[in-house]
């Protein structure tokens, strides 16, 4: 067949189909929803992080005016299971029950431990204070090594330990006999500080029963509104088949909405309960403790590599906290980097082990990037060091070890098969763009001169596993469900088209990324698409949005769906202009007879043709409608190279950045304006990380940075403007040449500027700032450095 | 979250604001433009029975002179105070600090008054005022009188007002001529300051002949760097001025927080007054 | 209950309310618009930003009682007979915006800045706007967007000026 998609969509930097009702308030948050006779849930939490619960009266709340309801954790027991943990890493991991609201014992500030139902918020929140709950307090657990000793306190005294799992990897030669060889090592020890997501839309869920028929309808603030369906019939025994789930307008996730949480299972029990609607809205202050949260980790970390700089072998530790309890995809999140700290480096050794540990926290899970984040800084960040060690540039030293582009696709020491990219090119770009060359010159003139304020520049040439995932590696991962993604396409009686996605988009954009694709293949205008998502009656297949996944698998299906439409099309085209099939060209939505252009019919009257199927070929199942399910072959893996220079007030301590320059490789891009968006976003996430943001506990297990004052999230005056560029090396494992884009601009910024930060001040002798690099860390990084050096004089 | 109830009424005087919080006791909020009081409520952290809203009073508002002082209405809004030609002219030093404070829709609502009352030594007016001079006047049952700005700031959160006083007025002598500076150090731009500080200069002939030094989070209420100040009374030059800005943490007792130790605060006194100092010097 | 009067997007209401209801739920439980979104309880985030009598308040932070007799203007009342306004405009052709839930407050705010300074530069965009957070911008193309909407070039949205400056 000779037809080739056009390409007038794919590429073009289409304006949002999303923005109209977003930039005039026209939207449908879940908060937004009133429906007759709803009612407001509202939770009582713990104060404390760890205690036996002994006794929680709620009839006090009872007498309060407005109050329909209120339920203690022992109460609400029967109609709620444990929820779900989806990736128990290994066979014998230790998997306590995670009671949605607690019965027993509250393991984190902020555990539920009862609820009330009001006739409105106002009336809901004075209720609570009413409830009486006396508490015999446990010791927290907080220190992650320490809570790996014998002796420890621990989080769940039924299992006996505070260890979850131990997951182990090793491959190539042993790191030990690489390290015989080896003419030099470096070992350091880094920290990811625990982070809160702060996805603008706190999180709500709106549940409405249809009593009669045991039905009910549950909207959800979600990324998951596919996955949710299923676990939530898991825990509260409402079959699937009478749960419907609606993510409807979604402020933001970056993972933290990737869950399935209590208050989803409550509010759906207590619904279930009184056979009314039911509301819950957490306030910011709230989610901080009940939503979960990122990283949380300790790494060691050892490189062993020749003199001349070529890597050996490469050795990681991890203690990852876990939190309170192992949720949906808790363990599994360090799991996701466990491939990634080999980076773009070719060696001859990896080992890596990760244990999970319990904690009297908020538990931890999906934050952006998840677990690559954390490897791509600890590759990142050790191969400044060994670069110092060495006495060579950092970039040379990533040139001496990174895979070139002639070696593609090459097969990694952790195992991954990365299918393309050209790591030459895009630093080269990047260094051209910053001025690499002049600020070096700068920086030794400033160093040279004594200036107060340096100048620091930090390198990350990072890749990711993105686009997750191949089903069969998932098993291998013990992950309880496939990566597949859905989509099918209606091409309705008028000509309109309407592409229903699995994907569900809570800011990315699929609305008008889907639209581009199917309008493409379909040769048929953008506007005439309409994208249907994020409810499960009327997209009912998906796996959802998270992972860089949705373009690659979701955007891969639409495609092949698309497809799939033409070739069923072609066949009634064929038939009307009484051709064969091969004779038939199809070019921006118009079949026509080779050699006779003038007998042609266009794929909106062939729609129109199949709805009324008078005249169909024989036999024909009168639609041209198609669905497509992509499980995808590989990972994507977008790459790129980003150049950070920030200036670092020695006196202060204060960091700043002057210029942050990226050039990212994220395959063929349908959106180039949504896809900088996304790497601008990205960015500010990682950047937040290495120098603002950090989830602060005090000895008690309290979170000291409770509220939005406190949680220092950056502002537009706090961010620099970004150059961001790209390189276009198609990815090989899907038709569309896509990667993922969505959380590339994390993993590869946050290394970047903690590399300057510490470049900046490795005259004084500073080997590490630990994140986030706060002025009075600088601040003390280069005091004690100094006297460490007066003290060696 | 929400706030808890409460009984609420709007006073169109002065007079009866007192009286209404004279009525209440102890059990009384002022609300004036509510940018410290509602998040505050909101998070439950204060249940007043009674939330008294000055906020329609008209006589609190705006700036007018006094001979050698500037009178400001304790409810004029930090908006206000900046765009005011009158502070700017006589008060440089609020104006510069008041830029500082939040961002454009709190300082709509929030006022000098308010910022003062609250007595947050990590908010910026306090100690600003005080680097000033300022005096406070305050109304009650028995008429009015008159604080020092010295004498204001009791300790964390706390005031000299009585519960049944209001703040009407905040009076500053004029620094005209003087050299100002509000050197605030934070993290992000919505932060409070880790340390700030507030300097006034008065030069002669190149020599600086009387300097004024306020410190913001440097102790349970805003304090003035005393021993600094008397050093750097005479100072010529970059020098002494760094010599003189050493002392400035003598006296202070900075906290620990999340945000920052005291060492480090003691540390940071140092560097900004010296900072805050030489740029007074070198603005008019 | 106190009795108000209000103005909203140019509908009088009037309403007995409790003096402790937020503007921002009087807003969004009452009068049902939900434009204005809720996203902290510190008044830190500024997504409930309105316009209220001529200038910007945090309606989460400002009490229904408070805005007895007085204008308040939300995102929903600024395109008129679905004409979009210039910073509609802007937020929509610069990707000023991704899940949108800061779009109503930050649009509020640099229509008030806007209203201050026609022409501002992109530093004071950023400042102006230090009371709105975003997650997922990055904000870069929000100071361009304001930029646009003010007419100017849009090319850079600030800080490197603050650089070149120093340099």
């Amino acid at each position: 067949m000779t037809d080739q998609a056009v390409a007038r969509e794919v590429g073009r930097s289409r304006l949002r189909k999303e923005d109209a009702r977003l930039i005039t308030g026209q939207t449908n948050w879940t908060d937004n929803i009133q429906v007759t006779g709803l009612l407001q849930l509202a939770v009582l939490r713990s104060p404390m992080a760890h205690a036996r619960i002994g006794r929680v009266d709620v009839s006090p709340a009872l007498d309060r005016p407005g109050v329909v309801a209120a339920f203690s954790g022992a109460d609400l027991a029967d109609g709620l299971g444990s929820l779900p943990c989806a990736w128990p890493v290994t066979e014998d991991i230790v998997l306590p029950g995670h009671p949605p609201i607690a019965v027993d014992e509250v393991r984190h500030a902020g555990d539920p431990v009862a609820v009330v139902v009001a006739r409105d918020r106002y009336l809901a929140a004075d209720a609570l204070e009413a409830i009486e709950v006396d508490y015999e307090p446990l010791p927290p657990v907080l220190d992650l090594e320490a809570a790996l000793a014998d002796d420890a306190p621990l989080v769940h005294a039924d299992k006996g330990t505070n260890r979850s799992y131990v997951w182990p990897l090793a491959t190539g030669e042993s790191f030990a006999a690489v390290r015989e060889r080896a003419e030099v090592t470096v070992k350091r020890r880094y920290h990811q500080q625990r982070l809160i997501p702060n996805a603008m839309e706190p999180r709500a869920v709106v549940v409405t029963p249809l009593a009669a028929s045991g039905e009910y309808t549950v909207y959800s603030a979600t990324q998951i509104p596919h996955i949710l369906r299923i676990m939530l019939a898991t825990v509260t025994g409402v079959p699937e088949h009478k749960l419907r789930v609606i993510a409807p307008d979604v402020g933001g996730g970056f993972g933290s909405k990737l869950q399935v949480y209590g208050e989803e299972a409550i509010a759906l029990a207590v619904a279930r309960r009184l056979g009314r609607p039911v509301k819950w809205t957490e306030s910011r202050s709230e989610g901080y403790l009940a939503t979960h949260h990122g990283r949380g980790m300790i790494q060691d970390v050892e490189v062993a590599a020749t003199r001349e700089g070529r890597l050996l072998g490469l050795k990681v530790d991890l203690i990852a906290d876990m939190g309170a309890y192992l949720m949906l995809v808790t363990p599994g999140i360090p799991i996701l980097g466990a491939f990634m700290y080999p980076g773009i480096y070719k060696m001859d050794a990896y080992e890596f082990t990760c244990t999970g540990v319990f904690t009297t926290r908020t538990p931890t899970d999906a934050y952006r990037g998840a677990g690559r984040p954390e490897a791509t800084f600890a590759i990142e960040r050790i191969m400044d060091e060994l670069a110092a060690e060495l006495g060579l540039d950092p970039v040379e030293l990533r040139r001496r070890n990174w895979i070139r582009h002639e070696e593609f696709p090459y097969t990694t020491i952790a195992g991954l098969t990365y299918d393309s990219g050209d790591y030459e090119a895009a630093t080269d770009k990047a260094l051209a763009l910053f001025g690499y060359d002049g600020l070096r010159a700068e920086q030794r003139e400033r160093n040279a001169r004594g200036d107060t304020v340096r100048l620091g520049i930090g390198v990350s040439t990072f890749t990711e596993m993105c686009g997750l995932a191949p089903s069969r590696v998932l098993r291998d991962l013990r992950y309880g469900a496939g990566g597949w993604e859905a989509a099918s396409i209606r091409m309705l009686p008028t000509g309109k088209v309407e592409v229903v996605t699995g994907t569900s988009p809570h800011g990315q954009g699929h609305e008008t990324c889907w639209s581009q694709i199917a309008a493409d293949v379909l040769g048929v205008p953008f506007e005439d698409v309409e994208v249907v998502h994020g409810d499960t009656r009327s997209a009912p297949q998906g796996m959802d949005t998270y992972g860089s996944r949705s373009l690659a698998v979701g955007g891969e299906a639409v495609h092949r769906a698309a497809t799939r439409v033409v070739d069923k099309a072609r066949k009634v085209a064929a038939h009307l202009l009484e051709a064969s099939e091969q004779d038939l060209d199809f070019t921006d939505g118009v079949f026509s007879v080779k050699g006779s252009p003038e007998a042609r019919r266009t794929i909106q009257e062939i729609a129109f043709e199949t709805f009324s199927s008078h005249d169909l070929p024989d036999g024909m199942e009168p639609t041209i409608n198609a669905e497509y399910l992509v499980d995808p072959e590989n990972f994507s893996y977008p790459h790129g190279t980003h150049l950070c220079a920030v200036e670092v007030d020695t006196e202060t301590g204060m960091a700043r950045i002057r210029s942050y320059v990226c050039v990212d490789d994220v395959g063929r891009v349908v959106n180039p304006m949504i896809v900088e968006g996304q790497v601008h976003g990205g960015l500010a996430q990682g950047i937040a990380q290495a120098l603002y943001e950090e989830a602060v506990y005090d000895d008690e297990g309290n979170l000291v940075s409770g509220t939005m004052t406190d949680y220092l999230v950056p502002s537009a005056v706090d961010l620099p403007d970004f150059v961001t560029d790209r390189t276009e090396t198609p990815a090989a494992s899907n038709a569309l040449g896509v990667k993922g884009v969505g959380e590339a601009g994390t993993i590869a910024s946050t290394p970047a500027v903690v590399n300057a930060v510490v470049d900046a001040l490795r005259p004084f002798g500073v080997l590490d700032v630990r994140m986030p690099c706060t002025p009075e860390r600088i601040w003390q990084a280069v005091r004690s450095a100094a006297a460490g050096k007066e003290a060696a004089a | 979250m929400i706030p808890a109830a409460f009984e609420y009424t709007r006073p169109e005087s002065v007079d009866e604001a007192v009286r209404a919080l004279a009525a209440a006791g102890d059990e009384a909020k002022v609300l004036a433009g509510g940018q410290s009081l509602l998040p505050l409520l909101r998070l439950r952290l204060a249940f007043p029975e009674l939330v008294v809203d000055v906020g329609r009073i008209p006589a609190l508002r705006g700036v007018r002179e006094d001979g050698g002082t500037l009178v400001i209405g304790a409810l004029t809004t930090h908006h206000d105070v900046l765009r005011d030609p009158l502070v700017r002219r006589h008060a440089g030093l609020l104006a510069a600090a008041t830029q500082t404070v939040a961002d454009p829709a709190v300082r709509h609502r929030g006022t000098l008054g308010g910022s003062l009352a609250h007595a947050d030594p990590a908010g910026d007016l306090p100690a600003v005022v005080l680097a000033l001079d300022g005096e406070l006047v305050v109304a009650g049952p028995n008429g009015r009188r008159t604080v020092a700005a010295g004498d204001f700031f009791v300790d964390y959160l706390q005031s000299a007002l009585a519960p049944d006083e209001l703040l009407v007025e905040v009076r500053l002598p004029k620094t005209d001529g003087w050299g100002f500076h509000y050197e605030k150090f934070h993290r992000v731009a919505q932060a409070y300051a880790i340390v700030g500080v507030a300097a006034l200069v008065r030069r002669d002939d190149g020599r600086i002949a009387e300097a004024r030094v306020g410190l913001t989070n440097m102790g349970s209420t805003p304090l003035r760097a005393v021993a600094a100040e008397r050093a750097l009374a005479g100072a010529d030059g970059p020098d002494a001025v760094a010599r003189a800005a050493e002392l400035a943490a003598e006296g202070t007792r900075p906290p620990q927080d999340v945000s920052a130790s005291p060492e480090y605060r003691t540390h940071l006194a140092r560097v900004l007054t010296r900072r805050a100092v030489l740029a007074a010097t070198e603005a008019r | 209950m106190t009795h108000i009067k209000v103005n909203v997007d140019g509908t009088v209401y009037e309403d007995d309310v409790e003096p402790r209801l937020l503007l921002a739920h009087y807003l969004r439980d009452r009068l049902g618009l939900t434009g204005t979104p809720i996203g902290c309880d510190t008044s830190n985030c500024g997504a409930c930003t309105v316009d209220l009598d001529g200038a910007t308040v945090k309606s989460c932070s400002v009490l229904a009682v408070q805005a007895d007799g007085s204008e308040v203007t939300t995102v929903q009342g600024l395109a008129r007979n679905g004409e979009l306004t210039a910073l509609q405009r802007a937020f929509h052709e610069l990707h000023a915006l991704q899940c949108g839930y800061c779009t109503p407050g930050m649009i509020m705010a640099a229509r008030d800045l806007l209203r201050e300074n026609p022409r501002p530069g992109p530093d004071e965009v950023r400042h102006a706007l230090e009371g709105n957070l975003c997650r997922c911008t990055g904000y870069q193309n929000i100071v361009r967007a304001v930029l646009a909407a003010s007419g100017q070039d849009t090319a850079r949205s600030g800080q490197e000026t603050a650089q070149e400056v120093r340099a």
